[in-house]
């Protein structure tokens, strides 16, 4: 344990003033995704929430995965979510307060107590780690996190990583195909539009 | 290490647990949609977190996997909303049984 020089001491305060801001951060924005009645106001919360957790990951020394948070997550991902929100006109205000299925709120406030209270338990009850390493190298050590991250991936994940193209190429063919009018026969065109179509 | 882990675990499990209550309170699939990827989140954190304490990059390496994944997830799930939408102006969670015998 090396001596607590006041420069060690003042990073770690600083360390732990990140965490609770970030924390906080992280815990209003996950709030309002859930309690908004306007998916907009959601999604622009889920924004908050991501950009919460990509400055926890900084604090972890996890640079490379705070940036590809910000940029896949709050750049694309919830842009995606709102382009489909505005284009299909959904953002109307939901009456949140009505309930549908009696008894589903306290029911769900429940479960997710149960799953709370479960999580923390198994994670105090026992040491689920064994500690051993799965040999793709270490976060701390010589050299930046881009390059060790990268190093992990194309070697010993290499696999998992040519698999994942084929994950993308999937889904987007499937986006495409999903997206797509599907064409109508010829019975079932409208007189109007057989007549453009003969003419 | 200055901040224990457990903090970090404690802090992804109530972010997990916001997000299943909101996927099971919400009945707009949209914000079901943003409930998931809440889940979502809180499990990376804890990968991160994990990656630290063992100082084993594998953590951050799977987070990686887990990014691509949502991503495709995200892309193939919001085509289908986009598709349902076509149909039916109004569709809540409970409105659609097109499925049902």
């Amino acid at each position: 344990m090396p001596p607590v020089t006041p420069l060690l001491a003042a990073t770690h305060r600083a360390d732990w003033v990140v965490f609770g801001v970030a924390a906080i951060v992280i815990l209003v924005g996950a709030v309002g995704v859930v309690a908004s009645r306007n998916p907009v106001h959601a999604a622009l919360m889920l924004v908050m929430t991501l950009f919460g957790v990509a400055v926890e990951f900084v604090n972890q020394q996890a640079d490379f995965l705070a940036a590809v948070q910000v940029i896949v997550y709050a750049g694309a991902i919830v842009i995606l979510f709102l382009f489909v929100i505005m284009l299909l006109g959904v953002d109307r205000e939901e009456n949140i307060a009505a309930e549908p299925l009696k008894g589903q709120r306290p029911a769900a406030l429940a479960l997710g107590a149960v799953v709370l209270v479960e999580l923390v338990t198994l994670a105090r009850v026992d040491q689920w780690s064994t500690g051993a390493h799965s040999g793709a190298g270490q976060v701390t050590g010589a050299g930046d996190n881009v390059t060790k991250l990268g190093q992990s991936v194309f070697t010993r994940y290499l696999l998992p990583f040519e698999i994942t193209s084929v994950l993308l190429v999937i889904a987007v063919v499937g986006a495409v195909v999903l997206a797509r009018r599907p064409q109508r026969s010829a019975d079932e065109l409208t007189d109007e539009e057989q007549k453009e179509a003969t003419a | 290490m200055t901040v224990p882990g457990a903090w970090y675990l404690i802090l992804s499990a109530l972010v997990f647990g916001i997000g299943a209550v909101g996927l099971l309170i919400r009945r707009n699939v949209l914000v079901m949609f943003m409930c998931v990827e809440l889940m979502l989140n809180a499990v990376n954190l804890t990968f991160v977190t994990f990656a630290r304490m063992l100082d084993d990059i594998g953590g951050q390496a799977a987070v990686f996997f887990v990014l691509v994944v949502a991503a495709a997830e995200v892309v193939v799930g919001l085509g289908i909303i986009v598709a349902i939408f076509r149909r039916r102006a109004d569709a809540t969670a409970d409105d659609l049984h097109i499925l049902k015998g």
